[in-house]
């Protein structure tokens, strides 16, 4: 489903990204993990299309197709959902209105016709009670005046929402009580299927206890400097950051 | 520069949709300002004495005034000797019914998509058309007749009415107010009349069209509305203007007097041709609005949709003379572009218990620049006064500017006033996380600028909801390429 080689990608001229390769089939989860500053978050913006992150060598293909041609919003047309780390408040505009618009960009992508309010209305109530959110917040304006726990959920609902094909989950543990990282990871847990993909980037490995990952990436100075199954997060955790650090020295990434 | 960005710098860019000329047979005044060109337009309405008597003490006031250097807007000094005064379409003859209006007069009606037909009443809308300073066609007249509610051209007015006019005329904007007002009084060539008579709600939304048409003339339109005891009117003003090269200058005044218990709402949704992307041609929209609360309980509320002009400089503003009087402006202001807005409103709080609310929203695009100016003047003997604002703006690319200029005044300590303001970015962030949800770049940010005036839309009637919220759409559009 997803095949990066070699992808190299600057952000305001520092090179984040050195030579990143990971393939993702469709069906599996996969965590990356890495210390801060490892590129973790520059990765999920990159596949995303965010502007200011510059690829400056490599690929990406998707689903068969150059994932870097891509406009962000084709990007995300084509099944690719990021939850933010930090989502944005847009005062003044309705969650709901926010997300049927989204939606309707999707289907209408995809050839399907656009989903009428009463359909739209169906569909939010099922995700709103597999997150256990109140309806309240539907009524809101997107994010604002959520709190961080809300914002997290609020990005899963959406992603239940709009079906993707591929969900980056950017760090979606921090900010969360253990409650909410049950709720959220059964969320995220439902929408497992042979169909989808899930990238988790996690500084932690806490969620992956929830979210238990078929493969487990360590990224390291912009490469991916082991890779093994979900034991290695547990190794990880054992050993500290600092193992990383000698791993990364070792493979020449720093 | 990003893309993004890039694409917000041209968002402004968007064509005038609606700058077509129509091919009326004008009958104008010659060029320049002197007391014979007065007396012309005087003379050319026929106007009895008093009138022309007031016009000129206007006139002769004007000539002693100099024009205000305090707005934050800049234009080469403007040569109202070049101007042409006075300019009306040729009445061909009496009109029985509006299958008699002109062609070209409908067709430009049918352009701006106003249609003066039975859909019209459908819809409840009765529609006082002013072309060129005189008005072309009035409807309703019968039924707003059965209930006394007059709704008529200043003229008309003038003529049928000339006690009610004379009574009110510059009692809430005296002749001497300003440089502009006080040009308006001296030229002014037409406008409407409204009066609403004791304990009457009138049952449908007033509504009147002004369109600037001949080139290169000012326009002096002079509305006044005046509401008995415990009446209601809900008051819609709508614009739109042909393309131009010459700066076309608009200085309009306008009226409102609410006695006891009676409420005006007066809405406007303005969009007159803003000039080109270089700052060239443009309407200047230089507006005295003013209303008084002179009744106890009375209420005006202001709201406002400004999204055209090159200038625009205008406060409507209220004085709440009544005990318990109300007074609202709920506003939004968007420069794209090069257009500069300086607006705001004025409350003075005079009664006692009176209470002001000011919500406005400012946004700007392109290198527009945005000034919200307001005051909020509580007197010695309005006890218990109230007020709060609440000033927004939001900012789209990286050439445009917002600032805000609130004076406070209060002589009397049991008054509350707050104040409150903000200034916001369409950020790259807000965009790009309705991208990855599969919005485009154009959707988003007029989501996120609609999001951002959604409280003043609600203050809109419906109808005129929708057509803003399809302004801002066009104005933007370029914006975002």
């Amino acid at each position: 489903m997803l095949e990066i080689k070699n992808l190299h990608a600057r952000v305001e001229g520092k090179e984040i990204l050195k030579g990143l390769n990971l393939s993702i089939q469709a069906g599996e989860v996969h965590a990356i993990m890495g210390p801060n500053g490892s590129g973790k978050s520059t990765l999920a913006q990159v596949l995303c299309g965010r502007e200011e992150y510059e690829v400056t060598a490599g690929t990406v293909t998707y689903a068969g197709k150059d994932l870097l041609e891509m406009d962000p919003e084709v990007r995300a047309r084509e099944g690719i959902f990021l939850a933010f780390q930090y989502p944005v408040e847009i005062p003044g505009v309705g969650n709901t209105y926010f997300l049927r618009t989204a939606l309707n960009a999707i289907r209408a992508h995809r050839g399907l016709e656009e989903l009428d309010a009463m359909d739209f209305l169906e569909l939010t109530r099922e995700k709103m009670k597999l997150l256990k959110m109140d309806e309240s917040l539907l009524r809101r304006s997107v994010n604002e005046g959520f709190s961080g726990g809300e914002k997290k959920r609020n990005e899963i609902f959406q992603m239940a929402v709009l079906d993707p094909k591929l969900a980056i989950l950017d760090e979606t543990d921090s900010g969360l009580d253990i409650d909410a990282l049950r709720i959220v990871s059964d969320g995220v847990n439902s929408l497992r299927g042979k169909d989808r993909a899930v990238l988790v980037v996690t500084h932690y490995q806490r969620l992956l206890e929830y979210i238990v990952p078929d493969f487990v990436h360590v990224l390291a100075g912009g490469r991916i400097v082991r890779s093994g199954g979900k034991e290695l997060a547990l190794e990880l955790e054992a050993k500290g950051y600092a193992w990383v650090d000698d791993l990364a020295a070792k493979t020449g990434a720093r | 520069m990003t893309t993004d960005t890039k694409q917000l710098e041209t968002l402004a860019k968007s064509e005038y949709k609606w700058g077509f000329v129509s091919d009326l047979e004008a009958d104008a005044a010659p060029p320049g300002l002197n007391e014979e060109i007065v007396r012309f337009i005087s003379l050319k309405k026929n106007e009895p004495q008093w009138l022309l008597d007031w016009r000129l003490k206007a006139y002769r006031k004007w000539t002693t005034m100099e024009a205000p250097a305090w707005p934050n807007v800049h234009y080469p000094p403007i040569d109202y000797q070049a101007s042409v005064y006075y300019s009306a379409p040729k009445p061909k003859k009496k009109l029985g019914s509006l299958d008699e209006l002109d062609p070209e007069i409908k067709s430009t009606f049918d352009k701006l998509g106003i249609s003066l037909d039975e859909q019209k009443m459908l819809a409840g809308v009765a529609v006082d058309a002013v072309i060129d300073s005189v008005s072309v066609a009035t409807t309703f007249k019968t039924k707003l007749k059965e209930l006394g509610i007059i709704f008529c051209s200043f003229s008309e007015a003038v003529k049928e009415h000339p006690d009610l006019v004379r009574k009110y005329l510059g009692s809430v904007v005296p002749y001497s107010d300003n440089y502009f007002a006080t040009l308006n009084s001296a030229v002014f060539s037409d406008g409407s009349f409204c009066y609403i008579p004791e304990g009457v709600r009138c049952p449908m939304e007033l509504s009147t069209y002004f369109r600037i048409n001949a080139a290169n003339t000012g326009q002096f339109e002079r509305t006044l509305i005046v509401a008995e005891k415990g009446s209601y009117v809900s008051y819609l003003e709508g614009c739109t203007a042909p393309m131009r090269d010459e700066n076309q200058l608009h200085a309009a005044v306008v009226e409102l007097v609410a006695m006891e218990d009676a409420q005006i709402k007066y809405s406007t949704v303005q969009n007159w041709y803003p000039g080109d992307a270089e700052g060239r041609g443009g309407i200047y929209n230089f507006v005295t609005k003013r209303g008084k609360c002179a009744g106890a309980r009375s209420k005006i509320s202001w709201t406002q949709v400004e999204t055209g002009s090159a200038i625009t400089w205008k406060y409507p503003s209220v004085v709440l003379q009544g005990d318990y009087s109300v007074g609202e402006f709920y506003s939004v202001a968007l420069t794209s572009k090069r257009q500069q807005a300086d607006t705001g409103t004025k409350m003075i709080h005079i009664g006692k218990n009176t209470k002001s609310t000011i919500v406005s929203k400012g946004i700007s695009a392109g290198r527009g620049q945005n000034s919200y100016r307001g005051l909020v003047k509580i007197a010695k003997s309005a006890e218990n006064a109230r007020n709060f604002s609440q000033c927004d703006s939001m900012l789209i690319g990286q050439q445009c500017g917002a600032h805000t200029f609130p004076y406070i005044e209060v002589a009397n300590p049991t008054a509350t006033v707050e104040h409150e303001a903000s200034t916001s970015k369409v950020g790259e962030d807000q965009i790009f996380y309705c991208n990855q949800r599969g919005i485009d770049t154009e959707n988003a940010v007029s989501m996120i600028v609609n999001g951002f005036c959604k409280e003043i839309f609600n203050e809109l009637p419906m109808e005129f909801a929708v057509e803003a919220q399809k302004l801002l759409g066009i104005s933007l559009e370029g914006s975002v390429g």
